[in-house]
């Protein structure tokens, strides 16, 4: 007994230490949520122009409010639960959808020597934490008790599983060139003098190109979204969530789309790498985390054409894209990636300094 | 190193909960749950161990596709906790039977290796910093053949598998997405140059 209260005593006397990590932990959370509202307000806007009419412009300067305010009515709002769903799985299930989107973000690499953790199994890591998103979507058709939901789900857990067999052979390839697992040394393996055809976006363009994509059916987003499908299926493993519930898919969705386009950025952009590194340009040259956001601001931006632009994909049509198209070309330029690093046609581990 | 010990005991308990609520929980698609819960907190311990390529591959290849599969099809079965319990007295002979086998498998397996128990060496990975880098080594050097004998079996398991439910069926009608996707504008729509018609009585 007495050794389980100095266990205890002692957890106690480190709660400063722990507390200070926990609060670095949380940090990060509020600009994403943040980031994650204005993404949803420049999607509408970027979305309207497209579709040549305004956007949001009624709530705030420009419709910049507009964001916040679908935010607070949503969480006003009542949560109905369908009868004879399953009452504790449908509320877990928004949560177990939110939770993988937020901890991935500890090894993203701001800048250099900033991150949350400089993690030596940082792309593993990531691996995993993107896999367990499924099972928010899973969770929430299942416990619905609703057909709808329940054929949304079904399609996710497919959907998300045959992409990522070839997102994980796209971020083999990364660190074969790269020689570690750790996300800012994939990032200095990419400095070099000779601007951004250092980044791995050239020696393994087939491979940016099938990461993006299959980033964009595992987040679940057009032309990729059979598991919302509102002319199929209504609005699919969702449909039975409101109000805060709802908020909650909706957060983790736009979190993961931010993420992808962040991690797009470092693996194969180069991160926070300048576009002219090495060409003596001076503040234009240096590296720095405003790259980064640059970069991720582009591929984000990348998501909303996307959804303004392309029909929906038919199903046995995304399965055929993953599995007949995505799967052999990965495989096959892992192979050139393994030449490339074995035959010396790049440089491999952190290179030249910027 | 207490706060560590702290988890530890809070990742144990987890984990002998959920293995525990596996195989008691009535409703199938709960007890699948409780197995993620499981992998999930044995991948924690496995991490706090140090062991952080292992607890990390436990959860990519486990939690987010074996597990991911198998509830899809533990949900798509809909089966009846009910019918579950049937022939419960009947199979439990059996079940006794091979449990107590298993047990003494183990027990004389434990025994067996307690008598020759020796001080383990120094764990080679903490020699070199990072674990994963040295298990890739030892894989790809030391246990190369091993490596590649485990992977064939596994590639041609995959086949056989596929194979095995692979079924020809003549006469259904299916799309072939490959050839859809060829199809060009001039395949499908004409534009006809025509006079235009109109009612008669009204002027064209």
């Amino acid at each position: 007994m007495d050794s389980v209260i100095a266990l205890f005593n002692s957890f106690v006397n480190d709660w400063p230490n722990l507390s200070l990590a926990i609060g670095l932990i949380l940090l990060p959370l509020l600009p994403l949520i943040i980031s994650v509202a204005m993404y949803v307000w420049w999607e509408r806007k970027v979305i309207g122009w497209m579709h040549v009419r305004m956007g949001p412009n009624q709530v705030g300067p420009l419709g910049l409010a507009q964001a916040f305010a679908d935010v607070f009515k949503l969480l006003f709002k009542e949560i109905t639960v369908p009868e004879k769903a399953s009452t504790f799985l449908f509320y877990l299930a928004p949560l177990i959808a939110l939770v993988p989107a937020m901890a991935a973000w500890a090894v993203v690499p701001i800048g250099d020597k900033m991150a949350w953790s400089n993690a030596n199994a940082g792309l593993l890591y990531l691996l995993a934490m993107t896999s367990l998103g499924v099972y928010g979507i899973v969770l929430a058709g299942w416990a619905s008790n609703s057909k709808y939901a329940f054929l949304g789900a079904m399609r996710a857990a497919a959907q998300v599983v045959s992409y990522e067999i070839a997102m994980g052979m796209a971020i083999v390839s990364v660190l074969i060139l790269t020689g570690s697992l750790n996300l800012s040394d994939v990032v200095q393996a990419q400095a070099g003098s000779k601007g951004f055809l250092e980044w791995y976006w050239l020696p393994l363009l087939p491979m940016f190109v099938i990461y993006f994509i299959s980033g964009v059916a595992e987040t679940n987003r057009a032309p990729f979204d059979v598991t919302e499908g509102e002319s199929e299926i209504v609005a699919g493993f969702h449909v039975e969530y409101s109000g805060s519930a709802f908020a909650i898919f909706f957060l983790a969705e736009y979190a993961n789309m931010i993420l992808v386009a962040f991690l797009s950025s470092v693996l194969f952009l180069g991160g926070w790498l300048s576009p002219l590194q090495g060409w003596g340009l001076g503040i234009l040259s240096a590296p720095g985390w405003w790259w980064l956001f640059a970069k991720a601001f582009v591929m984000a931006f990348l998501f909303l054409w996307f959804r303004a632009t392309f029909p929906r994909y038919r199903y046995d049509q995304i399965m055929r894209l993953g599995w007949k198209v995505f799967i052999p070309i990965t495989i096959a330029w892992t192979f050139v990636a393994g030449c490339l690093a074995f035959f010396g046609g790049v440089t491999i581990g952190p290179g030249g300094t910027p | 190193m207490t706060t560590q010990l702290v988890i530890f005991y809070f990742f144990a308990t987890v984990l002998v909960a959920s293995a525990l609520a596996v195989i008691t929980l009535k409703n199938s698609v709960h007890a699948a749950l409780s197995l993620v819960l499981t992998f999930f907190t044995a991948a924690g311990i496995w991490i706090l161990a140090e062991a952080e390529f292992l607890g990390l591959a436990l959860i990519v290849v486990y939690v987010g596709a074996v597990m991911v599969l198998f509830l899809f099809v533990v949900m798509m079965l809909d089966i009846k906790p009910e019918s579950m319990r049937e022939g419960f007295i009947r199979f439990l002979p059996v079940g006794v039977i091979v449990a107590l086998v298993m047990l003494v498998e183990m027990l004389s397996l434990i025994g067996v290796k307690a008598l020759q128990a020796q001080a383990l060496p120094p764990n080679p990975a903490l020699a070199d910093g990072s674990n994963t880098a040295w298990l890739g080594k030892a894989l790809y050097t030391q246990f190369l053949l091993p490596f590649e004998i485990a992977a064939l079996i596994l590639t041609v398991a995959l086949i056989a598998a596929v194979t095995l439910t692979l079924r020809k069926r003549s006469g259904v009608r299916t799309q072939k997405p490959s050839e859809q996707v060829q199809v060009q504008r001039n395949e499908r729509l004409r534009v006809v140059k025509m006079a235009s018609e109109g009612k008669p009585g009204e002027s064209a």
